[in-house]
């Protein structure tokens, strides 16, 4: 795409900080050698050079293809994913030690997958960056998203427990050795349903209210949708067993149709609904037992985990949240170093455990800066958001940005005993595929959004300057409900 | 709809703010409680990557350590298995230690104050240098002497227990208790090795793991008399004083009678002290307590150590085995007038006298040590992980309970014992030894315990050891003569130096 004279696309701060980005990876993963094999070998930077390269690939994509994209996102994200990757890699010659084994290959162990996931993940990314060029195009497949996006959620619900549940939450299609968690694109297909829906309905589910204890209240019949959404979440909570996704679901609703309507209101009643289920779901696990069992165990071992009864309960039990909180604890303030802590002891350290993982090794400090550059990538998209001009984007970027903020606070305050624990994996942190595609397809849309809010209205320089303002992109064949008398 | 946008971003600042304040929580307040925590196994595991001291004695390793493939780096070992059990003790991987092996934990473990410039030059090169060693005073021939006697006494007796100590120093020479047990396994890294060693001895009604040299108080029958003697002593009578005796004595206000253990002992009316304690006269040291009072019997048995509750027998500075309280018993009727009936008897170790197998030994060398009590300890000395001394243990008095000629009185008195009176399975070719037996009677039907109490001197006239033996229940009669046989043994063996 050619430069456009006077109008700063920032593209190469974008590559200042991505260059900083993998120094800081090839830094990491230099002390988790020093550490573990008390020298650092000559080839310690491969995997951050073989990351760099992924990584440049998908900033020259941008370059051409989403010029004005936001500069920040990219490398925050390769950061985080890097990181990812690393420490993955600790693991492969903690165990490689142990056994005894050479020096593990780049490709090899956990890590040398979690690289290939990598590779993957940014193909689509590129994929999506050339296929979307506006994303305004998404809208048009709205409602297939939609059902594509309940299906995906759903299928793990009435699959047995033999090929779904995992560490007793139902979230996985597992086939062979080989398991996926639908969940993670269900996200972003039903945050661009809710998206064109919204827009759709925003009018009317606005306008049309009731006024009590000073706050306005939606008519009845306009509660339908946010119901339906309710009571989906409230299956999934019971049936997949999983108190996170629910929560992500129903957050992600909620926030998209107080954007999209501005009413606190909506927020209130949605909050009430989802807490007030919650409770209602625990009360029966208590007293009723069946599928709501599984959550009343959960909120149990979460109000108790020192409980020597649920530490020792083979499933289900404590066991996990406890060696992962005693983790932390050890790391302290400073951490043990990279590659000098005890991961092992935390049986799903490379899942969703990972955060507690790195906790140990780099400390409350480590930890804080990793939870601000997620801030960073949240902010960042909510600001793509504010930039775009039109509301389908503005929707689709706000919800996007949104949940990947909600599931952070949903995974990093069950392992840290802030809520009770949850099936959910860390964003572009956790072993596996699946969150890793689905998180930059994510991110993906969010450099779209962004380029299209950041970019001039339309053509050249001469037009933005001068020219009259044009008025908001419509939708295709998306007409905007009225209320009628 | 930019407004709610922000406020949306408003609301994950908040989340992650809470996330904040809570690791905060999790990794700052009770970061020092979950690094220290029961269920943390990197506590451990960090404990395993350096080796444990060495525990020894004469150059003797009795626990050390042997390198393993697993997780927890080393495995603990004990040798000499049962015979230095009860004061070494164990460490198991997950629950406290015990012994020598908890009061020195910090020492062995290396995490001792005393030994930061390890730590410190661990920190700079990066290797995990072992953790202090601690050498013990035991002598190992006369600890094995003493558990081979003790175990293959003569009489078949199960439970029992000796301590052999240098009268001039306090250094314990030997300590044993029988029954031991194996520590191997109760230092297994396998958790259920461990509880099914552990819940086996904790069961047993022999009560292994129970140090019966110093955890444990029993009447001490006739080694009362020592005291009672010492009391009269300080009460101005010589050994010469006659005192009365005979067949029975009834003591006022009682319907028990107090007999002699044979008919041939002071049949007469009047014994000299020194014959009533050679023969151990029963009548004859009753009326001696009741004419002494119960507040001198007591005061006496206190200035000798009865009645401390917190002496631990380790190390000079204060950590070490707990030592159980010997007692005197109250002596005295509801309205607090003295029990004459109950005097009399304590006077002869009955009743509510109690005594541990330490305290006979300190009683014993008191007396051989001119009536200095010196303070029992067991660790010689701690080293450091190159062997340099960190500390070294010097004699230090606890307290003076008799003066030296009172002393020079008992040590005549108890040497005639040995040599013409009860004791005389004592004798040591070569050393001038002293002593006093005790038969305690106890439960009805029950066998009585057999005591000595005892010193040698050698040719130069040094007091070499002090020794202390009881054994529980000694079937058929004569309980203390094979406790006498058994003490001879430990403290010849105990005074032996080098290759004889």
């Amino acid at each position: 795409m050619p430069r456009i004279p006077g109008l700063k696309t920032h593209r190469n701060a974008e590559l200042g900080l991505l260059g900083f980005s993998m120094v800081l990876v090839a830094v990491y993963g230099a002390t988790v050698e020093a550490n573990q094999y008390d020298k650092i070998s000559s080839t310690f930077w491969v995997p951050a050079a073989l990351l760099s390269l992924l990584f440049l690939s998908l900033h020259v994509v941008i370059r051409f293809t989403a010029p004005f994209a936001d500069p920040v996102l990219l490398p925050a994200v390769a950061l985080v994913n890097g990181m990812g990757v690393g420490f993955l890699r600790r693991l492969d010659i903690a165990k490689a030690i142990s056994d005894k084994d050479p020096y593990p290959g780049f490709f090899a162990g956990v890590g040398g997958r979690q690289l290939a996931w990598t590779l993957a993940s940014l193909i689509l990314a590129a994929v999506l960056l050339l296929v979307i060029r506006d994303h305004k195009q998404v809208s048009k497949y709205a409602y297939t998203l939609g059902l594509i996006g309940i299906v995906l959620v759903m299928i793990p619900a009435v699959l047995p427990r033999s090929l779904s549940e995992i560490n007793g939450a139902k979230l996985w299609i597992r086939i062979g050795g080989f398991s996926i968690q639908p969940g993670e694109f269900a996200k972003l297909a039903l945050v661009s349903f809710f998206a064109y829906y919204l827009v759709r309905k925003r009018e009317v589910l606005s306008l049309a209210s009731k006024r009590f204890l000073g706050i306005d209240f939606p008519r009845g019949r306009d509660l339908g949708p946010v119901v339906t959404v309710w009571l989906l979440s409230l299956l999934v909570l019971v049936f997949e067993k999983d108190l996170g996704t629910a929560l992500l679901y129903f957050g992600l609703f909620v926030v998209t149709l107080y954007c999209a309507t501005e009413r606190a209101s909506w927020l209130i009643i949605g909050l009430l609904m989802f807490f007030g289920g919650v409770y209602v779901a625990y009360l029966l696990g208590e007293s009723v037992g069946g599928p709501f069992a599984n959550f009343y165990d959960r909120a149990q071992v979460w109000l108790d985990p020192f409980n020597a009864e649920f530490y020792e309960r083979e499933v289900g039990g404590s066991y996990q949240l406890v060696q992962g909180l005693l983790g932390l604890g050890t790391g302290g303030l400073f951490g043990t170093g990279p590659g000098a802590g005890s991961p092992g002891f935390v049986p799903e350290v490379r899942n969703d455990f990972i955060f507690a993982g790195m906790g140990e090794e780099i400390g409350l400090f480590g930890l804080s800066a990793l939870l601000v550059i997620y801030l960073l990538i949240v902010e960042r998209g909510l600001r793509a958001a504010i930039a775009v001009r039109d509301s389908f984007g503005k929707l689709v970027a706000g919800g996007l940005a949104f949940t990947l903020g909600l599931q952070v606070f949903v995974i990093v305050g069950g392992i840290t005993g802030l809520i009770p624990l949850t099936g959910q994996t860390t964003p572009f942190l956790s072993s596996g595929g699946s969150s890793l595609m689905a998180n930059w397809l994510l991110v993906a849309m969010l450099l779209r959004i962004s380029d299209a809010g950041r970019k001039p209205a339309s053509g050249g320089p001469q037009d933005r300057a001068a020219g009259p303002k044009q008025p908001p992109a419509q939708l295709h064949g998306a007409m905007t409900e009225v209320i009628k008398p | 709809m930019n407004a709610p946008l922000r406020k949306a971003g408003v609301v994950i600042l908040v989340l992650f703010g809470l996330l904040f304040a809570n690791l905060n929580w999790v990794q700052g307040y009770k970061a020092d409680a979950y690094r220290t925590s029961d269920y943390n196994r990197r506590v451990t595991v960090a404990e395993y990557e350096r080796p444990r001291g060495i525990i020894e004695a004469d150059g003797q390793p009795l626990a050390s350590n042997k390198p393993t493939d697993g997780q927890l780096k080393f495995q603990r070992v004990y040798p000499e298995k049962e015979i230095y059990a009860p004061v070494i003790g164990y460490k198991p991987v997950d629950n406290a230690e015990t012994g020598i092996e908890r009061s020195e934990d910090e020492f062995l473990a290396g995490t001792s104050d005393k030994l930061i410039a390890d730590r410190l030059s661990d920190m700079f090169t990066g290797d995990n240098t072992g953790g202090g060693n601690i050498v013990l005073t035991l002598k190992t021939r006369a600890q094995e002497t003493a558990w081979k006697e003790l175990t293959e006494n003569e009489r078949g007796v199960k439970r029992g227990a000796a301590i052999a100590i240098d009268p001039r120093t306090g250094a314990i020479q030997a300590m044993v208790s029988m029954p031991s047990y194996d520590p191997n396994p109760l230092a297994s890294h396998d958790s259920k090795t461990f509880l099914a060693a552990f819940n086996k001895l904790n069961n047993d009604k022999q009560k292994p793991l129970l140090n019966r040299a110093v955890a444990d108080n029993k009447p001490p029958g006739s080694t009362m008399k020592v005291i009672v003697a010492a009391a009269a002593l300080q009460a101005g009578k010589t050994q010469q004083t006659e005192i009365q005796a005979g067949p029975v004595y009834r003591p006022p206000g009682s319907g028990a009678d107090i007999r002699n253990a044979e008919d041939e002992t002071c049949p007469g009316g009047q014994v000299t002290l020194k014959e009533a304690l050679t023969e151990s006269c029963n009548t004859g040291f009753a009326r001696l307590g009741v004419e002494l009072g119960a507040e001198r019997v007591k005061k006496t048995a206190q200035a000798f150590g009865f009645g401390q509750k917190d002496l631990t027998v380790g190390n000079l500075d204060g950590s070490g085995l707990a030592v159980a309280s010997s007692e005197t018993g109250e002596m005295a009727n509801p309205d607090g007038s003295t029990d004459q009936a109950a005097l009399a008897q304590s006077s002869i170790g009955q009743r509510d006298v109690r005594m541990t197998v330490l305290q006979g030994a300190l009683l014993a060398s008191t007396v051989a040590n001119d009536g200095k009590q010196m303070k029992p300890y067991l660790v010689q000395q701690e080293l450091d992980s190159e062997r340099r001394p960190i500390y070294t243990a010097s004699g230090k008095v606890l307290r003076t309970p008799i003066n030296a000629d009172v002393a020079k009185d008992l040590r005549e008195m108890m040497v005639s014992v040995v040599e013409n009176g009860t004791g005389t399975k004592a004798k040591i070719k070569g050393f001038e030894v002293g002593g006093k037996t005790g038969t305690a009677q106890n439960a009805e039907g029950a066998d009585d315990h057999g005591w000595f109490v005892g010193f040698a001197y050698n040719e130069k006239g040094e007091a070499v050891s002090a020794s202390c033996v009881m054994l529980e229940n000694v079937p058929g009669g004569h309980a203390s003569a094979e406790a006498a046989r058994i003490s001879g043994l430990i403290m010849k063996a105990a005074a032996g130096r080098g290759g004889d």
